[in-house]
């Protein structure tokens, strides 16, 4: 049988498709090489250090921001035996994956849940970290004229007027927050004008520009994608819309060394420098508030 | 049920005992006791639907029946036993070529069985040319011509040359003119090797060509078995009649005998017959229509070797395409002729005529009516 | 129409801009499912032979499941996996019970997605497989037996003639796998550098609004997709039957 497969076109496909993996395999570890000697500081030889991996659970917001990209080669670089895996989930899910724990801490944003988290002792502590806040954006027009408006004013407003609004509809830090403020002003929405989408909140950004519609958002990810976006900010600065961030070190989690470490240096003078700094030289304005006691 | 016990001159090569098929509740083959001998083309007559197909299988090791025994050489077999099978090959209707080239079909037994390259080449070739298709073992097999195909299903099996070929209605698909040039080859192949072989048809004249014995087979029961002229001249029962084509046989009693023809007295007519049977038998006698030849009643008689002429009435005329069956009676014996169009025509054939039939005591066969259940 | 365009445009000069984070996601994506369709071919084939194949009560019933497990969600099976894989999950007290220690983490790494998208893909290759093999004739199979084949030779003899429709199953199960992004995102958590495919990859950049370069992206996959596809479609072309 074997002789009969010779020659035949499967063995050149074969061969053609384990070239295609390899090629692409192996040109995406030669580049790496080179890229990273220009980052490092020092051209002694490096001693190869013995890493074990720390899993971040944390929201799509918080990573569609950027943040992540310069908080954690920062901490790498403070604590080079770890190495961080960000997992990017809802708050709900990253909740979830912290009580199976299946991620070891745990940078999400929905403060009374979390506190419940480490009351049901899932979490071996909470700490502040930053905050940063929720806007309200529209269209430019603003049919539902809410402009420089007080939150609960303004989605009466929208209620009345029956203009579209998305939700994020999944439960997450962001939606939870969002819940939080149409109860404060005893307002049910409701209504076909209402529309909760189950997304992420670039996706939700999307939506409403698209529908000319309004959205409630943190302003890290909206200046992020403000380019692309139709949406101009309309609701801003109403202490209610502060979005507090935490960290939580998961209990009995699979790294707790690591899971400790993070904690304790995400909220050190260093870490909180960074996250200052982040976005202003970008957008002009920072993108979130350190505020770790 | 009336199967003649013709059974072989030494042990048979294959017996079937007591098999019964089913499928889905129904019985389609019931054959209590079934002989191949060794040497013989045995073919298995039957219309569609009979079971002869799935009795082949079975006699093959193809196919488990729900009850019965098969023995090889005195030796019990079941449907599991490689050994039995690889002794045996088949040809069915259609030639099921495998995808590649005619000698990688042909030699597909012989690469199963571990025979080597050499050998493979070198018996290819020879049952390519055996099948007169020598020198194609390069040709893709899917571009062959039906005939070209079933040759080399041919080939295919004879290259393994197995004690036992199986044929199940080899010949069915193919047209007039490849069949009939086939017809010959197989029945040359099959008796110049001294190959035994099963031969599953419906067509009883490939039948008469190919096979030295006949078993024929309906709705599952063998009805009548033996040697190929005799079933084939004799039908013992009216459905055998109507299945081949001719008149039920007649009912006659010997007279006399002299060095091995007997007088015959078929209704009140006389006719000569070869046979060994004493005077005073019950016998059954038949003839086949193309053996008896006709002549003007009138004209002078020709000098023939024939030592039946008799003077007879034509009944009815049946035009059959190329020839004519005339149906004749007279004293109370009716057989028929199947003469050309043009000698019908010739002769003035119509209802009532009159006309000599000749046919040699040769053509005539004759089987004591013992045993026979009269009506079957 | 221009957004398309300049998609196109992008992607050429991102597959040859030397980027080597996008390298490595390719090489990935192909990795996995590649590994993926190989042990989906090793269950999917002799599986799909033998229901093909064979006669049996129940078989019409194992067949609908067959069929059902072609239309199985890919985040159904994320989900799935990742709740065995958990460590809350059954897999992990199993392993400690049995080993003693704590089983290493299975969860976003790349066996894991590769577990999920064999279980993705051996359905659709079983499929696919079952029915080239059902519609080799029968008697096709008992000529290769009525010449001394054994019931493995039979096999291997009715895989060959199928071997167009075994070719289609693998097709089938890799166009399954290669673009599915809810079970490598479930269990692989879409890490930088590490669990990262072009699905998941994708998928990121729509959710940040980068909608042309997710586009690029897109096209870059479709593109290597086809080439593939392209080298399946020629070796299935090697196989008619003979038929009058």
């Amino acid at each position: 049988m074997i002789d009969s497969l010779k020659g035949k076109a499967i063995w050149r496909f074969g061969v053609v498709f384990l070239a295609f993996a390899l090629v692409f395999s192996l040109a995406g570890c030669a580049a790496e090489e080179p890229a990273e000697e220009p980052a490092a500081e020092e051209p002694v030889a490096e001693e190869p250090v013995e890493t074990t991996d720390l899993i971040l659970a944390s929201t799509t917001s918080t990573q569609d921001s950027g943040l992540f990209d310069v908080l954690i080669p920062a901490f790498e670089e403070a604590h080079p035996e770890y190495k961080v895996n960000v997992i990017a989930v809802g708050t709900g899910e990253a909740l979830e994956l912290g009580q199976n724990k299946d991620a070891d801490v745990l940078l999400v944003h929905a403060k009374a849940k979390e506190e419940a988290f480490v009351a049901d002792g899932y979490g071996t502590e909470r700490k502040d970290v930053m905050y940063n806040d929720f806007i309200i954006v529209g269209p430019a027009a603003d049919p539902a004229g809410i402009k420089g408006a007080t939150v609960a004013d303004a989605l009466k407003k929208i209620s009345d007027s029956g203009v579209t609004f998305i939700s994020r509809g999944d439960d997450s830090g962001t939606h939870t927050a969002e819940k939080a403020l149409w109860e404060k002003s005893a307002i049910t929405p409701s209504g076909a004008w209402y529309n909760s989408a189950g997304k992420g909140m670039g996706d939700v950004l999307t939506m409403a520009s698209e529908m000319a519609g309004y959205t409630l958002t943190d302003r890290a990810t909206y200046l992020n994608m403000k380019n692309d976006l139709q949406l101009d900010i309309l609701c801003e600065g109403d202490t209610v819309l502060f979005n507090q961030y935490g960290v939580i070190p998961v209990t009995d989690a699979t790294n707790m060394d690591g899971a400790q470490a993070f904690a304790d240096w995400i909220v050190s003078d260093e870490a909180q420098a960074v996250i200052a700094e982040y976005g202003v030289e970008k957008f002009g304005a920072p993108l979130f508030f350190p505020n770790a006691q | 049920m009336n199967a003649s016990a013709h059974s072989c001159g030494g042990t048979p090569i294959i017996t079937g005992e007591d098999i019964i098929v089913r499928y889905h509740r129904r019985t389609v083959v019931d054959v209590p006791r079934f002989e191949l001998c060794d040497g013989e083309t045995h073919a298995i007559l039957g219309p569609s639907g009979s079971g002869k197909s799935t009795l082949l299988r079975v006699l093959g090791l193809l196919e488990r029946p729900a009850k019965g025994r098969i023995t090889l050489d005195g030796r019990p077999v079941t449907a599991g036993d490689k050994g039995a099978r690889t002794m045996m090959a088949a040809v069915f209707q259609n030639p099921y070529l495998f995808k590649g080239t005619v000698s990688e079909n042909v030699a597909y037994g012989l690469k199963l069985r571990g025979v080597s390259r050499a050998e493979r080449d070198d018996r290819v070739a020879a049952a390519l040319e055996r099948v007169g298709l020598g020198g194609t073992q390069k040709a893709s097999a899917l571009r062959l011509s039906g005939g070209e195909a079933q040759r080399v299903a041919l080939a295919r099996a004879l290259v393994l040359e197995p004690r036992i070929l199986l044929l199940d209605e080899p010949l069915s698909y193919l047209d007039p003119l490849i069949k009939r040039r086939l017809v010959q080859d197989f029945s040359q192949i099959l008796s110049a090797e001294g190959v035994t072989a099963l031969y599953v048809t419906h067509d009883q004249d490939e039948a008469m060509v190919v096979a030295d014995r006949v078993s024929i087979i309906n709705e599952g029961t063998v009805i009548r078995s033996g040697d190929v002229d005799e079933v084939m001249t004799l039908p013992t029962t009216p459905w055998i009649a109507d299945f081949i084509g001719m008149d039920a046989a007649l009912s006659g009693t010997i007279v006399d005998s002299v060095e091995g023809i007997a007088e015959v007295l078929v209704g009140e007519e006389r006719v000569f017959a070869c046979t060994q049977l004493p005077p005073h038998t019950d016998v059954l006698v038949g003839i086949r229509p193309e053996d008896v030849m006709l002549f003007e009643a009138g004209a002078e008689m020709p000098v023939s070797s024939a030592r039946n002429h008799l003077l007879m009435r034509v009944e009815s005329i049946e035009h059959m395409g190329s020839t004519d069956r005339v149906s004749l009676h007279s004293n109370g014996m009716r057989i028929a002729s199947s003469i050309s169009r043009a000698a019908s025509r010739e002769l003035g054939l119509v209802a009532g005529a009159e006309v000599r039939a000749f046919f040699k005591a040769t053509s005539v066969r004759v089987q004591s009516a013992a045993g026979v259940p009269s009506g079957v | 129409m221009e957004v398309f365009w300049s998609a196109f445009v992008d992607s050429i000069k991102l597959l040859f801009g030397g980027d080597a984070a996008l390298y490595e996601i390719i090489g990935l994506s192909l990795r996995v499912s590649g590994i993926s369709l190989f042990f989906a071919m090793l269950i999917g084939v002799p599986l799909g032979y033998l229901i093909g194949a064979h006669r049996f009560p129940g078989r019409g019933l194992v067949v609908a499941i067959v069929n059902t497990g072609m239309g199985l969600p890919p985040v159904v099976v994320g989900l799935t996996v990742y709740m065995l894989l958990s460590r809350s999950g059954p897999i992990w007290d199993l392993y400690l019970t049995w080993m003693g220690e704590a089983m290493p983490r299975v969860l976003y790494t790349v066996p894991a997605m590769i577990v999920a998208q064999v279980i993705i893909s051996s359905p659709l290759v079983t499929g696919v497989t079952l029915a080239a093999i059902a519609s080799v004739p029968t008697e096709l199979r008992l000529q290769a037996r009525s010449l001394g084949a054994s019931r493995l030779q039979e096999a291997i003899l009715t895989v060959k003639e199928a071997r167009r429709g075994v070719m289609a199953s693998v097709a089938a199960g890799f166009g399954g796998i290669i673009s599915e992004v809810g079970a490598v995102n479930m269990v692989g958590g879409n890490i930088a550098g590490k669990t990262r495919v072009m699905t998941t990859a994708i998928q990121l950049e729509t959710g940040q609004g980068n909608f042309g370069l997710a586009l690029a992206l897109g096209l870059i996959l479709i593109g290597i997709s086809f080439v593939i596809m392209n080298g399946f479609t020629r070796v299935q072309q090697s196989g008619g039957r003979y038929e009058r």
